[in-house]
């Protein structure tokens, strides 16, 4: 790693997946001629010195125009120009110690959101202040002319401020209203335009009183929240987008002159020839035409151990081949791949899913009726005891802006804005606002087994019962193999920098193990049968044994490791009074034994798609399912959650289709999550409580005429000021939840020792 | 009065400016990388943000 700090914790993805270079220059575009640019994400760095380490190696590199590093997203730009093969980006960082991988920069359009609502948050900003300026002068006691002036000033800075900064708002508005719906920008347009209007009647009228500065600033303090709350989606957009590809993005096709080609997966069409090297994803539905492999399936099907796939077998698109090349025959196009089917699944089960109201919206339903009818019913009362039509109409603007739902408007996105940052210091990427909300109603969770529970790679049992040089011997041999039993071998073993024997010759024979020599004496790390030449002699259960000469020498046991803290963290959900559950693409046995440590219900092997009609099922009974997730077989159940839940290290769909995303190993992510979002959920009940108790008193004074202007911009801000401070509340619980949070890992392997 | 003049085109005209400068650094990329920013002032060579 670069070196210490926050990045480091990040979750190290399906570590040695080889990118050929064919990959990089599908991955880069051009930017002008000549010139390719290629984006990197490099998830590790997170200083000065990493900056400079990276941009100094990748600038190096013969070809390479400007390399730059953006630091905010974990992100390196290069720019060069080759005729050839690209320079070896990846290769590089990763002798600078940094992983890295290729990111696809997709048309932003989200990005231009984002810059729309700060340009017109900047020009809202401009205009609250000027006008504010002269409204105070006016305020203190400006008359006659000068009023009048200033008026004209005011309502000269107000209009083009409005028509910018104020589209934003009148735009959602229209498009609730075309669908006969109301949201919360509805009322807000309403009295924002009813109260510039009005001003400027006055104005032309010599009246004492405008309401520009109100009209004006509360624009101001919508588009702040409005802002931070695009900031938020944009940030855990970026940062999930960041994540490894794990879905290949083309592959080797043997051409009929039998030349090879690299084609994007697209173009892939069934019974072409592609040649697979050991360490890639198969592109496409396939059967396998030559050679023996392992390969891993889990993101797949949620299995954990390696299926072997050899002549004939047929293979899943999204697997990854493990230890030997393979020559396949595409049976499917990528639109109908297994990847395809499920993107099918999950469109079938958003259709079933109800739509959730996001709380403001709910809220607006109930709150604009009132207040218009409040409004309405005002301007008759003052008709019926003035008769004086100008009168009022300006009362019942009166009670318009300081009704106006400014807090209410910030009451939602401030606390969610805090609580999204909150849980992003914490490593969990949060897609929109409404997903806090149906977290924090959620009643039951559903995990799923492989990858999410477990960390989805093998480790070994007992390590510390094993004699140290068979063990560093087979780490020795291990080393130059990819397969995840090769893998926890290498990480089990003490130190691999003097291993014990000097091999001549070692040789990759898939689906059985690894053969090497040592002079004349032969060593066998795989299987009982192939390895030992009696293999009767197998010891118990050992699925790999380490031979010489066909005698074992030592046998060792894997079993997919439960992450650091399920335990405590199964725990911490059901002292919630939360429901848990296992539901496993597994086998039955792996499951059980998760289900028995945790003490959880569990289903296993089950397929794709009863995985979301079950969820479907829960949630026709009532129940509001969490689902955790990280397969490809997951995603049709994500998506038919009430809310959704992925590992970084889950398949690109998964990891989209989820609503959270966490980037680090802890499965204490989820119980924080839920926290976190039941925390929100009081702070805006409680905004939403003052918002009601503020309009109880402003509103009486309102209605009985006595708002000046400048009562009702002490009112605005003040409401604004109290409900952007509360939600700065859930911020200042912080430390205490995070220290509580970094006890736990220490019980958590205590439990997890406990329970075996 | 005609202080006026004088004074609130200028109070505006400054107002206007600082909204200039704003949208404009928006627009160059200056906020695009924060924290990067904030390491690169320790760096000795020239490391102007570049326009992407």
């Amino acid at each position: 790693m670069g070196c210490c700090g926050p990045g480091a914790e990040l979750a190290l993805l399906v570590p040695g997946a080889c990118v050929p270079s064919e990959e990089v220059l599908l991955a880069s575009r051009i930017v002008a001629d000549g010139l390719r640019q290629t984006d990197l994400s490099v998830p590790t760095v997170h200083c000065g010195a990493c900056i400079r380490t990276i941009e100094k190696a990748l600038g190096e590199l013969a070809g390479v125009e400007s390399a730059r590093v953006n630091l905010s997203t974990r992100r390196a730009t290069v720019r060069w120009r080759c005729d050839g093969a690209p320079p070896p980006f990846i290769e590089t960082l990763r002798q600078a110690g940094f992983e890295s991988h290729l990111f696809d920069v997709e048309p932003d359009n989200g990005h231009g959101e984002l810059s729309e609502l700060i340009r017109a948050l900047a020009v809202a900003g401009f205009a609250a202040s000027n006008i504010m300026l002269l409204s105070v002068s006016i305020w203190s006691g400006a008359d006659a002319e000068t009023r009048d002036l200033f008026h004209w000033l005011s309502a000269i800075i107000a209009l083009p401020a409005l028509a910018y900064s104020g589209r934003i708002f009148f735009r959602s508005a229209w498009q609730a209203l075309r669908h006969r719906r109301t949201n919360m920008d509805v009322p807000i347009s309403i009295g924002v335009l009813l109260a510039f209007g009005m001003s400027l009647y006055d104005t032309t009228q010599h009246g004492s009183h405008a309401y520009f500065d109100a009209s004006i600033s509360l624009l101001f303090f919508l588009l702040i929240g409005r802002t931070l709350d695009c900031m938020m989606r944009e940030r855990a957009r970026s940062a999930v987008r960041g994540l490894a590809q794990l879905a290949a993005r083309g592959a080797l096709v043997l051409q009929d002159d039998g030349t090879q080609m690299y084609l994007p997966v697209g173009e892939i069409t069934p019974g072409m020839t592609v040649m697979l090297a050991a360490g890639e994803r198969v592109p496409v539905d396939a059967t396998v035409s030559k050679g023996a492999s392992e390969l891993d399936v889990s993101l797949v099907s949620g299995e954990s151990v390696p299926v072997c796939a050899s002549v004939g077998s047929a293979v899943r698109a999204g697997t990854l081949n493990l230890t030997g090349p393979l020559t396949l025959i595409a049976t499917a196009t990528a639109s109908n791949s297994f990847l395809a089917e499920m993107v099918r699944m999950m469109e079938a089960a958003e259709q079933g899913r109800s739509t959730y109201r996001r709380v403001a919206d709910r809220a607006a339903a109930l709150y604009a009726p009132v207040v218009h009818l409040t409004a309405f019913l005002t301007f008759l009362g003052w008709m019926y005891v003035s008769g004086d039509l100008h009168n009022a109409i300006t009362i019942a603007i009166a009670v318009l802006i300081i009704t106006c739902p400014c807090a209410l408007g910030l009451a939602v996105p401030m606390v969610q804005v805090v609580a999204a940052r909150r849980l992003f210091a914490n490593g969990i990427m949060i897609k929109d606002g409404g997903a806090l909300e149906r977290l924090a109603e959620v009643d039951t969770v559903v995990f799923d087994k492989t990858g999410t529970l477990t960390l989805g790679m093998p480790c070994l049992v007992s390590a510390e019962s094993i004699d140290s040089r068979s063990l560093s011997l087979a780490a020795a041999l291990a080393s130059h193999s990819r397969h995840p039993y090769s893998r926890a071998l290498v990480e089990a073993a003490p130190d691999l920098a003097h291993p014990p024997l000097v091999f001549d010759d070692i040789a990759e024979q898939p689906g059985s193990g690894l053969e090497a020599r040592s002079g004349a004496t032969v060593y066998r790390l795989g299987r009982p049968l192939w390895a030992l030449a009696d293999p009767d002699c197998a010891s118990g259960s050992a699925s790999v044994v380490l031979a010489k000469d066909g005698r074992q020498l030592a046998d060792f046991c894997f079993e997919d490791r439960l992450r650091v803290d399920a335990a405590v963290t199964v725990a911490r959900l059901k002292e919630n009074e939360l429901l848990v559950e296992i539901v496993s693409g597994d086998r039955e046995a792996p499951v059980q034994f998760v289900a028995t440590a945790l003490g959880v219900p569990y289903r296993a092997a089950v397929m794709p798609g009863e995985k979301a009609s079950y969820i479907a099922s829960l949630s026709g009974a009532g129940r509001k399912v969490l689902m955790v997730g990280d397969g490809l077989n997951d995603t049709p159940a994500l998506v038919a959650a009430h809310v959704s839940m992925a590992p970084a290290s889950a398949v690109d769909v998964g990891r989209n289709a989820a609503d959270l995303v966490f980037l680090r190993q802890s499965l204490f992510a989820v119980p924080l999550a839920i926290s976190v979002a039941r925390e929100a959920r009081r702070l805006i009940r409680q905004n939403f409580a003052f918002a009601v108790a503020y309009n109880l008193v402003a509103v009486p004074i309102a209605i009985i005429g006595d708002v000046t202007p400048l009562v009702a911009a002490m009112a605005m801000s003040g409401s604004s000021i109290v409900v952007v401070a509360n939600a700065l509340r859930l911020k200042g619980r912080q430390r205490v939840a995070m220290r509580a949070a970094s006890d736990e890992p220490v019980s958590a392997v205590a439990v997890l020792e406990a329970a075996k | 009065m005609t202080d006026y003049f004088y004074l609130i085109p200028i109070a505006i005209g400054v107002g206007l400016t600082a909204l200039a400068a704003f949208l404009w650094s928006l627009k160059a990329g200056q906020y695009d990388d924060l924290e990067g920013a904030a390491e690169r002032i320790l760096h000795e060579e020239t490391d102007a943000p570049r326009r992407n």
